[in-house]
């Protein structure tokens, strides 16, 4: 197992896009005007390109289980479109050993109208596999998405979880030597989604050299042994998974402390209205970095309306995580019932934590605005704080943790018999 | 699954940001032609689902268009028509052109309908207008049953000649295929192409001796006339089915010659932007 042979390996690779041409597509007047008047535009067209990715080398053993990780924007999406061969390196040179399959979607072609069964095909050729293969697995693709009375009915009858399920069942049953994955496979219900998870596995132990994109860092630390951390088209690191994840998201809680909400760029959404600032009051000491169990505190989120966004419904939903990413807790406005109508102009959503029931430690949190349903912004581990010990259980003493997770409210009395 | 399984169909890929010129790669077109078809039999399945008369459709088409040509052209214009019955000479010409015309319109749309599908998985780039155009041979074969019925009624028997009909359409279908070539990459970065397209179907159908015989042009017209592909399609199509005067082997050598041009110059400039296809959608 020492010498494995090489399975992928990349030179020098760097992937250039232009950002001048965000405009969905161009005219041929627009290509004209600006070919007939170039030094007026051209200088300042030219200019504008990034490097999704830059000059990035690396190196993949035949069976190896590879995760990749980096905030949004980093060249996660980028390297899996090129190592599927969907585009082209500006620089550099690739290197594969064995045939690639590529699963950056569900359902990729799934054709509203064709039936359930007509879809398996359709989708698994789309994947590259043959009709002999699916035929062969056909049954074991039903089974494991477990829509089997529904093969001849139209996808477009289908709820969108059979969809997925579907989808995801003949994604998991290519068996290239090389496979591309990026997270949104991880879909459907807790359930489905260890399952998923389950079958990844599986493909990493049948000999198969696996990359992996997850935000979903716990996925990512069960699935691979090895990653690596890409930021700004660039290799910051790469190692053993559980350090390279932890030094990551160090990272992260860095930036959460020193970059204001207002000056992140790694956003998503349609920016109709975003948040623009995040910060936690605590009831006795106003403004903080840190909290301690069991104190009273408030959540702020500054909100900017962008000028005058019409929207007839507000949400904002947030997760809390831990400093192994672990979801610890949901919230959102819906939860409560908060109905924010029209006229999301300057205002702030408070979140009121009566009393914190977290244990001491790192954490961070995503939110995401969403308008009449739409997501309008959204960021990833976009503020972090820290929990100090603290006397949740107000005992007259620093409660102790213990090794759980959370604080839970707790009567405990003895009853002698 | 056993390693030994795996190594077996190993081979080595390489990758690098040299685009260079030259033609698509067709022994992998070759190894991905279960896509091809599969990609077909969907264009086939899906275009009359959920139409309440499904495929009638392809029948009413060549049949509506023959009727309403034969009352203007044929008996109201008078239109001459090579001393056949001008609903037969109409008909043989139309199945062509509405093939080709099909094929050129979705050929030359397919790199931006499968634009979804590409950006998310990688398959030759040459399979989607390959397959949009093949998929037109379905309401073809419809057609062509419309016509030998109109051929009995009017008791027209094919001659020996008709065994190369299928010489002729495959004229058709490469030509369509050649011009989508180019119109399916134009197309996508610049949609002109799809507000040009029902426009240019209708300019090249009234250059093309469907609705009229060929011996109207004037003489010294023919050799621009002749430069249009489709000419010798039409006029070779009808002749193999209903006979008459046999097509020209001059403008036949033209057609074929500037078709294969197309052709040939089509793959290159399709496969010299077929690698970074994706980043102009």
């Amino acid at each position: 197992m020492l010498s494995r042979p090489t399975s992928i390996r990349l030179e020098g690779i760097g992937k250039r896009y232009k950002l001048g041409e965000t405009e969905p597509y161009r005219t041929l007047r627009d290509s004209i005007v600006r070919w007939l008047r170039p030094a007026r535009s051209a200088p300042s067209v030219e200019r504008r390109e990034i490097w999704a990715l830059k000059n990035l080398d690396l190196e993949v053993k035949q069976g190896e289980v590879l995760g990749i990780i980096g905030r949004n924007g980093a060249g996660k999406s980028t390297l899996l479109k090129l190592l599927s061969r969907i585009t082209t390196p500006d620089a550099g040179r690739i290197e594969m050993y064995g045939r690639v399959g590529a699963l950056l979607e569900v359902g990729t072609g799934f054709h509203p109208e064709l039936s359930g069964r007509e879809n398996v095909y359709m989708n698994g050729a789309i994947l590259g596999m043959t009709r002999h293969d699916i035929d062969r697995k056909f049954d074991e693709i039903v089974a494991f998405a477990g829509v089997e009375a529904f093969l001849d009915t139209p996808v477009k009858r289908y709820s969108s979880g059979m969809r997925v399920r579907l989808g995801f069942a003949v994604a998991a049953h290519l068996d290239p030597e090389i496979l591309v994955i990026d997270e949104v496979l991880a879909v459907g219900d807790a359930a489905f989604q260890r399952k998923c998870l389950g079958r990844m596995g599986e493909a990493a132990t049948e000999g198969r050299t696996i990359l992996f994109v997850s935000h979903q860092l716990e996925s990512l630390l069960s699935l691979c042994p090895r990653a690596i951390w890409l930021d700004k088209g660039e290799l910051v690191d790469s190692g053993a998974s559980t350090e390279i994840v932890s030094r990551y998201l160090a990272s992260v809680r860095e930036t959460g402390r020193t970059v204001t909400v207002a000056d992140r760029t790694d956003r998503q959404g349609d920016d109709r209205a975003r948040v623009d600032s995040i910060c936690l009051i605590s009831d006795d000491r106003g403004p903080v970095d840190a909290v301690n169990s069991g104190e009273r505190c408030r959540l702020v989120f500054g909100v900017d309306g962008r000028g005058g966004s019409a929207s007839n419904s507000a949400l904002l939903n947030v997760l809390v995580r831990d400093h192994l990413d672990r979801v610890i807790f949901f919230t959102s406005t819906a939860q409560s019932a908060l109905h924010i109508g029209e006229g999301l102009d300057k205002g702030r959503f408070v979140a009121t934590l009566p009393s914190v029931m977290l244990v001491p430690g790192h954490y961070t949190i995503d939110y995401s605005l969403r308008l009449d349903g739409q997501v309008s912004d959204k960021i990833m581990r976009a503020f972090s704080f820290e929990v100090t010990p603290g006397d949740f259980f107000k005992a007259g003493h620093v409660s102790e943790a213990g090794g759980g997770v959370i604080f839970h409210p707790v009567d405990w009395m003895f009853e002698r018999s | 699954m056993p390693t030994s399984e795996i190594s077996r169909s190993w081979r080595k890929q390489v990758i690098t940001s040299d685009r260079g010129w030259g033609f698509p790669d067709f022994r992998e077109l070759w190894a991905f032609r279960e896509l091809l078809f599969t990609l077909t039999f969907r264009d086939i399945k899906v275009r009359y689902k959920q139409t309440a008369i499904g495929i009638l459709w392809a029948v009413i088409q060549p049949v509506v268009s023959m009727v309403v040509f034969t009352l203007v052209f044929g008996k109201l214009a008078k239109m001459p028509s090579n001393g056949l019955p001008y609903a037969a000479f109409v008909l043989a010409a139309l199945l062509p052109w509405q093939l080709f015309a099909k094929a050129l319109t979705q050929g030359s749309m397919s790199m931006v309908t499968m634009g979804a599908i590409m950006s998310k998985t990688y398959f030759p780039r040459l399979i989607a207008p390959l397959s949009s155009v093949l998929a037109g041979v379905v309401d073809f074969a419809i057609g062509l049953v419309i016509l030998l019925g109109v051929m009995a009624w009017y008791s027209l028997m094919p001659g020996w000649q008709i065994v190369l009909a299928p010489l002729f359409i495959a004229l058709a279908i490469a030509a369509a295929f050649a011009v989508s070539l180019w119109l399916s990459v134009i197309n996508a970065e610049y949609r002109d192409v799809q507000h040009a397209l029902p426009f240019l179907t209708q300019i090249w159908l009234i250059l093309t001796p469907v609705l009229y015989p060929t011996s109207v042009v004037p003489q010294g017209w023919h050799w621009v006339f002749i430069l249009n592909p489709m000419v010798s399609v039409i006029e070779g199509f009808r002749w193999s089915l209903l006979g008459g005067r046999a097509p020209d082997i001059e403008a036949m050598t033209v057609s074929v010659a500037a078709t294969l041009l197309l052709l040939l110059t089509g793959l290159i400039y399709f496969a010299r932007y077929e690698k970074s296809y994706v980043d102009r959608l």
